[in-house]
């Protein structure tokens, strides 16, 4: 197959399939216990320099207290995946944690606006980005997933989205049509919560999953926090709702509210307060900083944060508002 | 005449475009207020996809993310990312709604970048997330949005999203799946189309209270004309009471 074009975009993960093989052949596949903290599970295994994947959607079932840990530590220089990026996002902006993204959605937080600092970094010249869009991303987890460097695609081609990503484009072998191709994503920590595991790192989700299938799998470390502990008998009994089996998992965290301000599906919904917070305090740098002191730098853990934050009289509202019970607007 | 805003405007002209068994991938906002619309007035069947992997809920209330519980309540199906896009990779999926910072003759859009210099932008936006891959793959693509002449440009300083891209058979030749393309923007002025040769952006309908001239003037390049214009009615009582009553009840969308 030749090449008819290519974008100029980075390609920041090394796409060999073989390569990856070769580490998977060696990663454990142990039945021991994955139980540890955040903050050793972020001194272990997110290192300087590393490529991380996000799971969720943005602010939708994030990981919210690895991602607050990485800020508290200092991380610096990460390359990470801006794969429906939003609060998740902001975060790891507020500490310049990453100095090169895979830009499919950035910077904003939906309906709530964009957050004016991610927005600053990213026009500063000190983040390398390199363009693809939230499928094509998806695929590129897809392509890891299957053990094989490339995913082909029919979108991209023609736009400036194709000519500042990583994709190329050729002609397909049995038919002669047009097709982009992008290569496979092997992100060197992925990072994800969900709701129920056991010890082990057999993990269950619900509602819907987003891309957490194939980060989870062509993650080469992955830190998982969950909601809550539960047996392995109770995941035994019930194989139909595993969704990430625990030779996928290096470190997993019983974290309740993990999500939080994030929304949890069928436990709480989202903090808008906080978040609109948030959003404001980031206009003003002293405010911000403050903030960031309240909220990250001054905290030792997720619960001192939801602490400061109303602590469980507000995770009760918002577990009503999860249901739209009435009376719980307020 | 009824009283109503702009984006009521808006909101009520894009539901008349979704017809019952269709089905469309919404964002948050007026496209999603529009697919709510439709289905509580002539499209009950409306199917609504959301990219994180919502499939065809009964919405309670507006969703705040794409990706929130609201999105799957009472849903047919919680899937992923890649089943939503996929859907509208293999041909099923009628209709999206799209924007951006700007948007020139062909349809195509900029939700990227302004400025020339890629690694240090003067002005940064989210990117393609979803867009690029619905504006593909969708059979008909929309995009409702505010008419004004810098927003309508005669070349965005980034196509984020593939419109007809040069015009004429250009999309075709590009490699971008055959037959799928922009069909009709709504502003609060007009309702615009493609002329079918040269898929140039050509004026269909004026909104009431504004002029053919009112439409050119707020557009940054030469618009075609159909050859017989109509005037777009407005909301009526009925679609009015459900947008504002059972659709958002909080003006979070028709407040703007």
């Amino acid at each position: 197959m030749d090449v008819i074009e290519q974008g100029v975009g980075r390609i920041f993960t090394d796409p060999d399939a073989d390569k990856a093989r070769e580490f998977f052949r060696h990663k454990s596949r142990a039945l021991v216990s994955k139980l540890t903290t955040v903050k050793e599970a972020v001194e272990k295994y997110v290192k300087d320099g590393d490529y991380v994947s996000i799971g969720g959607f943005g602010v939708n079932r994030i990981p919210a207290a690895v991602l607050h840990e990485i800020v508290r530590q200092g991380k610096k220089n990460l390359g990470l995946a801006g794969h429906t990026a939003t609060h998740d996002f902001q975060i790891l902006a507020s500490g310049k944690c990453f100095n090169k993204v895979d830009a499919a959605y950035i910077i904003g937080l939906e309906a709530r606006g964009l957050s004016p600092n991610a927005r600053q970094y990213m026009e500063s010249g000190e983040v390398e980005v390199s363009e693809w869009t939230n499928y094509t991303l998806a695929v590129r987890y897809k392509a890891a997933c299957a053990g094989v460097s490339f995913h082909p695609i029919r979108n991209m081609m023609g736009t400036d989205t194709f000519k500042y990503s990583g994709a190329k484009t050729v002609k397909c072998p049995f038919t002669g049509t047009k097709y982009a191709l992008v290569p496979a994503l092997y992100s060197d920590v992925g990072l994800i919560h969900v709701h129920e595991a056991d010890i082990y790192g057999n993990c269950r989700t619900k509602g819907i999953i987003m891309s957490d299938y194939d980060i989870a799998r062509s993650s080469k470390k992955l830190i998982v926090t969950c909601e809550r502990l539960i047996t392995n008998d109770e995941i035994r009994r019930d194989p139909t709702s595993t969704l990430i089996p625990y030779w996928c998992v290096d470190a997993l965290i019983e974290v309740p509210y993990g999500s939080y301000p994030g929304n949890m599906y069928a436990e709480y919904f989202s903090d808008e307060d906080h978040l609109r917070e948030w959003l404001k305090v980031e206009k003003d740098p002293e405010e911000f900083k403050a903030f960031l002191d309240k909220n990250i730098y001054g905290v030792k853990d997720h619960f001192e944060y939801i602490e400061r934050n109303g602590g469980i009289a507000k995770m009760n509202r918002l577990r009503q508002k999860e249901w739209l019970f009435v009376g719980a607007r307020a | 005449m009824a009283n109503y805003n702009t984006m009521e405007l808006m909101i009520c002209t894009a539901a008349r475009e979704l017809e019952d068994g269709a089905s469309v991938g919404v964002g948050t906002g007026a496209p999603c207020a529009a697919a709510m619309l439709a289905q509580k007035t002539k499209s009950p069947n409306l199917v609504i996809l959301f990219e994180a992997g919502g499939a065809a809920p009964l919405i309670p209330e507006m969703p705040i993310s794409v990706g929130d519980s609201r999105t799957t309540w009472k849903a047919l199906m919680a899937s992923s990312m890649a089943e939503i896009m996929e859907t509208a990779c293999r041909g099923q999926l009628d209709y999206t709604f799209l924007g951006g910072a700007q948007i020139d003759m062909y349809g195509n859009l900029n939700s990227t970048r302004i400025g020339n210099d890629h690694q240090k932008p003067k002005v940064r936006f989210p990117g393609s997330g979803g867009a690029n891959d619905f504006g593909s793959f969708c059979w008909r693509m929309m995009v409702m949005t505010p008419q004004d002449p810098k927003r309508f440009t005669e070349k965005c300083s980034y196509v984020t999203t593939p419109g007809w891209l040069e015009g004429g058979d250009s999309r075709a030749k590009s490699g971008l799946p055959l037959g799928a393309g922009p069909y009709k923007i709504i502003t609060n002025m007009a309702v615009m189309d493609f002329e079918p040769t040269s898929k140039r952006m050509r004026i269909i309908a004026v909104n009431p209270g504004y002029s053919e001239k009112d439409v050119q003037d707020n557009c940054g390049f030469e618009l075609l004309k159909a050859p017989k214009i109509a005037e777009n009615p407005g909301p009526s009582e009925t679609e009015l009471s459900i947008l504002r009553d059972q659709i958002d009840p909080y003006r979070y969308v028709i407040g703007r």
